[in-house]
């Protein structure tokens, strides 16, 4: 295994940052350069990018932030939000993402997954899952950019996960709904039921509100990095300061 | 100095062009041969499989421009594996500059694949402007076996060349465009070699 990978996940709207609680309620959270410089020398792995209005509008991203943010940065980032063909791909890579991620477009034509996997590799092809734990059970909910859009896809979510590797996803950003933004930490059985399904790195996401949190996502879950918003952005931790307490618990940093 | 990156058509290049600028150096994304053939230096970068990635450069006309240049050449992650003489990737003929072959990485518990995040490296060769114990980004489902050329290394189950040297010919398995400090020293030694 690489090293254990944070990364600060950035919810993108109307090219601001903002973060909600469960996914709703979104308040602005500054600038997309701004905070993007920041976790880059804090020590950020990596950085991803959640056009959170794009799916559910019907939207594009809009790839001029991209471009800015590629020529800003010099660590991996990913950008997610209303990819839905290879020419939008291409021209998000093109901006200088280094990976994109596709959720609800993947739910609705689940052929693009392979279709981007055959174009640019499925090292560039990650799929975002929202999961849901209904009672023993984990169902994949669609459009959860706005509470008013968010639906159940009628899909579970090991089959959907394994359906998406076979297609030819790299990588699976896990994202535990009812976690989401509560900092009462990963859902650690959730992301271990995915990591234990596929074969390609797992990210977890949701949860994430003291540095113990991120130790069992990568000692008990398996996950290969952590995602996190809240915590980084309202600095309830610094990403040097969880990097050093990780590894002295054992975890592979990059430091 | 006049450097071309390689212009597959699809591709990663945005972000290769701006790691040279932060140098001062703007390249030239380029599939013409003769701009190819008459820079001082050539990064073939690469995103995607190796079979769209070949059938790019022949359908360009650049496999013999590229297999025939004396000044220096980078090939970047999937460029590297090019420079390969085939993948088991599309099981593909690829340009022949370096010996060997690129064959899949094998997942196991605890080693996902791709081989996706920042890894360790050992570096055998003190021209790279790299140390031992560095960490810089990967992301790569194939690789290449070690040999005379494997000039830096990770450990992922089985040794995996980092970066390859060969006479002109210079390849890094993992994004120097997108590891920081260290790579930022690689991409300086290869402006300064």
């Amino acid at each position: 295994m690489p090293a254990r990978r944070i990364i600060p996940c950035l919810d993108v709207r109307d090219g601001r940052v903002v973060k909600g609680i469960r996914f709703r309620d979104h308040r602005d959270a500054g600038d997309i350069l701004e905070h993007a410089l920041r976790y880059r020398d804090e020590g950020a792995d990596e950085l991803v990018f959640y056009d959170i209005t794009a799916s559910a509008e019907g939207r594009n991203v809009d790839y001029d932030w991209v471009r800015r943010v590629g020529r800003l940065i010099d660590i991996p980032f990913a950008v997610a939000g209303g990819i839905r063909n290879v020419e939008q791909a291409a021209a998000c890579l093109e901006a200088g993402a280094d990976k994109i991620s596709i959720n609800s477009p993947a739910l609705e034509r689940p052929e693009l997954i392979g279709e981007l996997a055959c174009a640019f590799g499925s090292q560039c092809v990650v799929l975002g899952v929202d999961s849901f734990r209904d009672g023993d059970d984990y169902r994949v909910k669609q459009y959860t950019g706005s509470p008013d859009t968010t639906c159940d896809a009628g899909r579970g979510t090991t089959d959907w996960v394994r359906e998406a590797v076979d297609r030819g996803a790299g990588e699976i950003v896990l994202n535990c709904m009812q976690q989401d933004g509560v900092r009462a930490g990963y859902d650690i059985e959730h992301t271990r039921i995915v990591v234990e399904a596929v074969p390609v790195p797992v990210i977890a996401s949701g949860g994430a509100g003291a540095p113990e949190h991120f130790y069992d996502a990568f000692q008990w879950a398996g996950a290969s990095g952590a995602l996190a918003a809240t915590i980084f952005h309202d600095r309830l931790v610094s990403i040097p300061e969880l990097k050093e307490e990780l590894a002295r618990c054992g975890i592979e940093m990059r430091r | 100095m006049n450097l071309a990156i390689v212009d597959l058509g699809y591709g990663n290049v945005g972000s290769i062009g701006i790691a040279f600028e932060r140098f001062g150096v703007a390249a030239k994304v380029t599939a013409d041969r003769d701009l190819i053939a008459g820079a001082d230096k050539v990064v073939l970068p690469g995103v995607g499989a190796a079979g769209h990635a070949m059938a790019q450069i022949e359908a360009r006309g650049l496999a013999g421009t590229l297999r025939s240049l004396a000044q220096p050449l980078l090939g970047i992650c999937l460029g590297m594996q090019l420079l390969f003489e085939r993948s088991d990737e599309d099981d593909t003929l690829c340009l022949g500059l370096i010996p060997g072959r690129v064959r899949p990485l094998e997942p196991a518990a605890g080693r996902p694949v791709p081989h996706m995040g920042w890894s360790r490296l050992s570096v055998r060769d003190s021209r790279l402007g790299l140390s031992d114990g560095d960490y810089v980004y990967f992301a790569h489902g194939f690789a290449s076996d070690p040999g005379p050329e494997t000039a830096a290394s990770v450990d992922y189950g089985r040794e995996i060349p980092a970066v390859v040297r060969s006479a002109n010919r210079l390849g890094a398995q993992f994004h120097p465009e997108r590891s920081g400090e260290a790579g930022a020293r690689f991409l300086r030694a290869f402006l300064d070699s």
